[in-house]
Formats: C-alpha cells, structure tokens, sequence
C-alpha cells in the first residue's frame, strides 16, 4: 500500500496547524512554569534541611520513573477528572517538571560556597533578600539546564495524550496515520522537534543574559 | 468517559480488575504481557548498548566527535516517540522491526551520555599510570578506561531501560503486545463496560510497579557490577559522586 | 534579581501569549456559526473518517438552515461517546442501526434493515430518539485479499471457517467484545482465529492486511480501499452482521421542525453508492479536508 504524501495538504491546513500547536503549547508549558514555581521554595526546604532532602529526593526519583502513559491513564482515578481532560497530561508534566528541578535547585543551592552566604550575612543582607538576591541567582545556571530538560521533555511527553484522545499536535499524528496522510504527520512531528529545539536555545540565552558574572568571569580568565 | 460509570468507585473497580484471576492467565493475560513488556525493552537495550557503547567510548577516548553527544542527546529527547513510531510503521510495516528500531533510536542517547561521561571522567592519574606501564591507546581503553567507566556506563544503560520501559507502552497502539496493551483496550472498550476504564488503570499500576522494580533491580546491579579496585577508600569519595546514574539533566526523558 | 524576575516574567508572557494563538479551550472544537436562533446543538462523531464526513455533512445542513452548531469530532468508539450523549456533552451524532441496536442489547437478533430500525427505537434511553434512516448502509465485514480469496476459494465466510485456525485477524480493539464481532463469528459460523491483531481503523488495518500481518481484517464495506486494492469482502449468508443503515441520533429535545427537515433531507439522498463516493472523495492522495468534501457533496445533491 502507497503512503500518500500530499505536500499541498500543508499550506490548506495551516490553521488547523496553528490551533494544534497553540493547544499543544498550553498541555506543555503550562504545567512546566507551575512546576518551576513549586520546585523553588521544595528545593529550598530540602537544601536547608537534611531530613526533607531524605524524603523529598528519593520520591522524587521515585515518581520520575513511572512511565507517563500511566500517569495520564491514573490521573482520573486520582483527582476525578473525565478522561479527556487537559489536567490529566498537565498534571503528570507537572509532576515530572517538579520531580526533576527539585533535585536541580537543591544542589544549586547546596553549591553556594559557604564564604558567599557569610559574606552577605556580614554585609546586613536578612535571610530573604539574601536568598533572593544572592543564593538564588547563583543558582540559576543549574536550575535553567534542568529546565531546558524539563520543557524539551514536555513537548515529546504531550504527545503521548493523543492515544487516549487529548489534544495538540499528537492529534495530527494520530490523523495523519488512520488517514494515511505521512505529510502530516511529518509536520506535527517537525513541529515538535522544532519549537523544543527552539525553546531550548531561548532558554540558554536567557540564562546567559540575566547571569552576566558568568560571562565576566569567563572574560577575566582569557 | 467518565471513570466513575464503570460502577462504584474508581479505585475499587480498577484494583478488582487487576486481582480477577481471569486477567492472570492466558495469551492476554498480565504475566503474558509482561514478559511481552520486558522482552521489548531487553531487545531494545541489547541492541543500543551494542551501537552506543562503542561508539561512546571512542569519543570519550579520544576527545573528539562531543559535538554528537551533546547534539543527539537533545535532538532525540525532544522528538515525540509516538510520531516516530507510527510514521515508520506506516512506511514499513505492523510488526515488531519498526517498533525496536524506533525503540533503539530513544535508547541510543543515554547510554552515548553515559559510556562517554564514564570514559571522560576517568582520573587522568590511573590513565597516566598505565600509559606508563606502556600500554597503547586501545590497551588503555580496553582494561582502564572501560572498568572504570562502569558505574556511569551502567547508569546510562539503566536511564535508557526507563526510559524505553515507559515508551514500549506506546507500542500496543501498533497492534503489538505490551503493557501498554490494557490502556489501548481499556480505552476502546469506553464506559459502562468493566472492561474500560478499570482496564486502563489496573494496567497503568502493572506499568508504573514494574519501571519500579526494575529500576531497583538495576539499582542494586549498578552497585554490584563495580570493580573491587574501585571500592577501596581512596576512590570511594570520588566514586560515591558517580553513583548516582547520568542525572535526569543529563539525559531527560521523552515518553 | 531584577534582572531574573525580568527575564522570567519575559518568558512567562512569552509562553502565554504563544498558547493563546490556538484555542483558548484546547478541548472544544468551537467552530460555531449560524446567524438565525433555529435553536443550537453540539454534533459529535466517531473515530474514523466515515463518521466526522457524516457528521459534518449534518452539520453543513444544519448551519445553512440557520441551526448554531457546535462540533466535537473524534471522540473515540461509540462505547466512549455515548455517555456524552445521555449526559448532554453532544446533541447529535451519524450511526448506524444494526450495531447501535446490538450495543444497546446485546441478545437482539434482528438483521433485517426494517426490523432493526423498529427494535432499535424501542431500545433507545428516554432522551435520544432516531430520525429517518438512509438507505447506505456501511457494515463491518470479514475482508481477504484476493490472493487470500483466490488461495482458498473463498465467496463467503462459510468458506473461510476451515481456514479459520490458520488466520491471524485484524480488527479495531471493541470488536473482542461486540456481539457481531469475535463472538459472533463464533457462535454464528464456528470460526475460532488463531490471533487477533488490535488496529486503528483505516489506512493501518487496510496496509496490515496487505502486508499479511493479518490475513482477514474487519474492515467497513464503504472504505474506498477496498476497491483500491482489490480486497474481497466475503459474504455473510448467515448474517452474523445486521443491517446497518446510517441514522442521526439525536437528543428528543433539540428536535424540532427545521432539524428534522434539514437532517431527513440528507438521509434522503444518501444511498450506499453515495456513501462509497464520499470515502473515495475523501481518501484521495491530496487528502481534502472533512468540510470541502462536505460541502461538494452536499451542493452535488442540491442541499
């Protein structure tokens, strides 16, 4: 049987494109920021005291591991949702996001030498503004290399949703093989790759950009 | 669908399905698509460690070619497994090559990673030591590099295990066998059907305790697999940093 | 730190503002349109092609009539869907008579086109009624290659039952459960399959019985690829299959006089041959979407 490639199938359906990828977008990044946001003050914790590191690490080795299929099959059972309901791809995103920056940020920050953190305490800094001004942008450099983990992963991750019928780019996949169409299911596939690729690298310039003592230093040892 | 019209409570309808003796026994059985499963995987990572080890070890040996580490392990995290499995089925064939050949393809990255980290991060000192004792570059590699590489080799090809655990899932949805057989189904057979959603999670639960498992079987093989020259005091510092198998940030996951 | 909350804050917005490009709520298909309030109803199809052409074709008649119309394409099997049409989630849906009658009881034995229409509206829940069925009618039926046909000299599925311990089978994943389905070749004709092979319908059961993969595959009588390759869909002398005529089922209260015209219109004119040249019109290499094969349809027949 002939796979069919209709290359004008393209440029007819750019809006059904457009819908997939923005729909696509929200089940991915969404839960990726939330993520982010929670794994801070988690990381905190569990850098400052060893008992959560104990038990905050390992669980979240633990929930890494399990597969997202059944995650996303599990969720219904775990906070009630249909199940065709964006939560039940957002929140396992989030849950690995989380499982996988907390480990980042907590060695972040365990990495601040401890000469820094005295120095600020000595110069008048208060705990807060000496986490938000001092420990955190330290470790910032970490924490940006395991989120361009975690959103690259997110983008391939969502598009596991479409076998049990939510949304996004997967959806083309699933199409274009019933219909036998590889025309879009290459899109949706280089759509994907493409804009995590994309992701990836604003990530990394971003990160250079708002830590410039990184740079400097690297300009004061040439 | 709504979990809940399978008849009484979610949990309850799905942990019945998953203790019914009925669901134990047979060619569509649990034990059956287990070893389905697992067989997958074991091919899989057969197949990949025997491409990528190589390959990552002569990188590591001689420095060059990391544009290839660092570029393929995130090209491939970021490409959806479900697209690349289907299209290749729809281009070959419905059977078992284009589903390991993708499965390979995933699996390919961390053990790169992790062979090349090994190799890389082996002390200078032990490799000057024995290109004193007059042994050649591929000598080197062979008998210092390689057994001292071990631990973060052995993690790259545990990371890869994982991670193709958690995509062979996907394989049922191309006709296969698998794990991931009892999500499809359950999916299809909808609501009002015993055989629906308690289907889907009494399979998501088999899924998820058995990448658990193995992730603690190879957890302890890790551990056991490491030279004995390599637990003496000295080292152990330095050693207990590479216990840890390739860091998430290392290798990411995609399924 | 200015500078981190600034550079997050950009990529915050940066992210929001990219996913509001696409639908605000990712899971609707809100495609409404229709001036005039001749009332509103959400349409929802199946997960094969058939199923949203139909449903789009109802739902072009209705928009032209004025009727707002909501679209919920893909919705998975008609085991999944029907919960949304006995909860309200969607109003209409394209079915068909012989198998909607066998899922709502499974010990109907009715195979005649008339017959199942009347059981089946005995049998519907209190709030879903069926308009008038089409003639087309699209069945599941056992399907070989004619190398497979030829091999065995095989007309009907009589012929295939001594074969049957030597067949891998190729079917959606619902049909181990469905009384015309795995069971019924059982209990009808005797035939024991050696395998069963769970495929998505369309392209991918057509390419794994070409490739022999499988050697039979359930495979819906309109599907233009039967033609296209030259497939043989065997007989059913015994009528494991009812008749399966194409119906709107339709929720009693979105019933009213401009949806019963417009929709009995369409059944009117829809005859089996139609049916086969919409699946062909829709399977052509250049792939058209779901509404422009709709759409010269519809004007085709003057609607």
């Amino acid at each position: 049987m002939n796979v069919d490639w209709p290359w004008p199938w393209l440029p007819r359906n750019v809006d059904k494109i457009a819908e997939a990828t923005g729909e696509h977008l929200y089940l991915a990044l969404l839960p990726v920021i939330v993520g982010l946001v929670i794994s801070i003050p988690l990381g905190w914790a569990a850098s400052r005291w060893p008992g959560v590191r104990l038990v905050l690490v390992p669980l979240a080795g633990v929930l890494y591991t399990i597969p997202s299929l059944a995650l996303i099959t599990l969720v219904p059972l775990l906070i009630g949702t249909k199940i065709i309901d964006p939560l039940n791809v957002q929140v396992p995103l989030g849950i690995y996001t989380v499982a996988l920056l907390v480990r980042s940020v907590t060695d972040a920050l365990l990495a601040v030498p401890r000469e820094v953190t005295a120095a600020a305490t000595a110069v008048g800094f208060r705990p807060t503004k000496r986490f938000l001004s001092v420990e955190l942008p330290l470790a910032i450099p970490v924490i940006v290399a395991g989120l361009r983990v975690a959103v690259v992963s997110a983008m391939s991750l969502t598009s596991v949703g479409a076998l049990i019928g939510i949304g996004g780019l997967g959806e083309l996949i699933t199409e274009g093989f019933k219909r036998n169409n590889a025309v879009e299911m290459v899109v949706a596939i280089a759509l994907i790759l493409l804009i995590a690729l994309v992701l990836d690298a604003l990530l990394l310039t971003v990160g250079k950009l708002i830590t410039p003592w990184t740079r400097a230093r690297q300009g004061a040892n040439r | 669908m709504d979990p809940r019209a399978a008849g009484g409570e979610p949990v309850n309808s799905a942990l019945d399905w998953l203790f019914n003796p009925d669901h134990w026994t047979g060619p569509t059985g649990i034990p059956t698509r287990i070893l389905e499963h697992l067989g997958y995987t074991a091919l899989t990572v057969v197949v990949a460690a025997a491409i990528a080890v190589p390959i990552g070890a002569v990188i590591g040996h001689t420095g060059r070619g990391t544009f290839l580490i660092a570029g393929l392990s995130n090209g491939l995290r970021a490409l959806p497994e479900l697209g690349l499995l289907t299209l290749l089925v729809l281009l070959t064939y419905v059977g078992l090559l284009p589903v390991v050949i993708s499965l390979v393809i995933l699996a390919l990255p961390p053990i790169l990673a992790g062979t090349y980290a090994g190799v890389r991060n082996v002390d200078r000192a032990v490799v000057d030591a024995a290109q004193g004792m007059g042994m050649r570059g591929s000598t080197v590699l062979w008998k210092v590099e390689l057994p001292n590489a071990l631990p973060l080799i052995l993690g790259g090809i545990r990371s890869a295990t994982l991670q193709v655990i958690a995509t062979a899932t996907i394989a049922a949805y191309v006709a296969l066998g698998g794990l991931g057989r009892f999500v499809i189904d359950g999916n299809n057979a909808g609501a009002g059907s015993p055989d629906g959603y308690p289907q889907m999670a009494a399979g998501a639960i088999v899924i998820a305790l058995l990448a658990l498992v193995v992730e603690g079987v190879l957890e302890v093989v890790q551990r056991l697999a490491v030279s004995p020259g390599l637990r003496n005091a000295t080292t152990r510092g330095r050693v207990s940093r590479i216990w840890r198998k390739p860091t998430p940030e290392l290798v990411g996951r995609s399924t | 730190m200015k500078r981190v909350i600034a550079g997050l804050a950009t990529a915050l917005a940066a992210t929001l503002a990219v996913s509001a490009c696409g639908s605000s709520d990712p899971l609707a298909d809100d495609k409404s349109s229709g001036s005039a309030s001749a009332g509103s109803l959400t349409i929802g199809s199946a997960n094969f092609p058939e199923s949203q052409l139909l449903a789009e074709i109802y739902a072009q008649t209705l928009e032209a009539k004025g009727v707002t119309v909501t679209r919920k394409f893909d919705l998975g099997s008609r085991e999944k869907y029907m919960d949304g049409l006995k909860d309200g989630s969607i109003d209409l849906i394209p079915e068909y008579t012989g198998t909607l009658l066998q899922f709502l009881n499974k010990q109907a034995k009715e195979v005649e086109a008339d017959e199942v229409y009347t059981a089946l509206q005995k049998e519907l829940p209190s709030n879903l009624t069926v308009l008038d069925k089409a003639e087309a009618e699209d069945k599941d039926a056992i399907v070989v290659t004619k190398a497979t046909a030829d091999k065995w000299k095989l007309k009907s599925i009589e012929d295939l039952v001594p074969h049957c311990g030597e067949v891998t089978f190729g079917g959606p994943p619902e049909i181990q459960q469905r009384p015309d389905g795995i069971p019924g070749f059982k209990e009808t004709y005797g035939c024991t399959f050696k395998g069963f092979s769970a495929l998505e319908p369309g392209a991918i059961t057509t390419k794994a019985l070409l490739d022999g993969t499988v050697q039979a595959a359930d495979i819906f009588t309109t599907d233009a690829s039967i033609e296209a390759n030259d497939l043989v869909v065997l007989e059913d002398p015994k009528s494991n299959f009812a008749a399966q005529n194409v119906v709107p089922l339709i929720n009693k209260d979105k019933v009213n006089d401009t949806v019963k015209a417009a929709l009995n219109a369409v059944s009117a004119k829809l005859d089996t041959k139609a049916l086969q040249e919409l699946n062909t019109a829709l399977d052509a290499p250049d792939k058209p979407e779901y509404a422009d094969v709709a759409k010269d349809w519809l004007s085709k027949v003057g609607l």
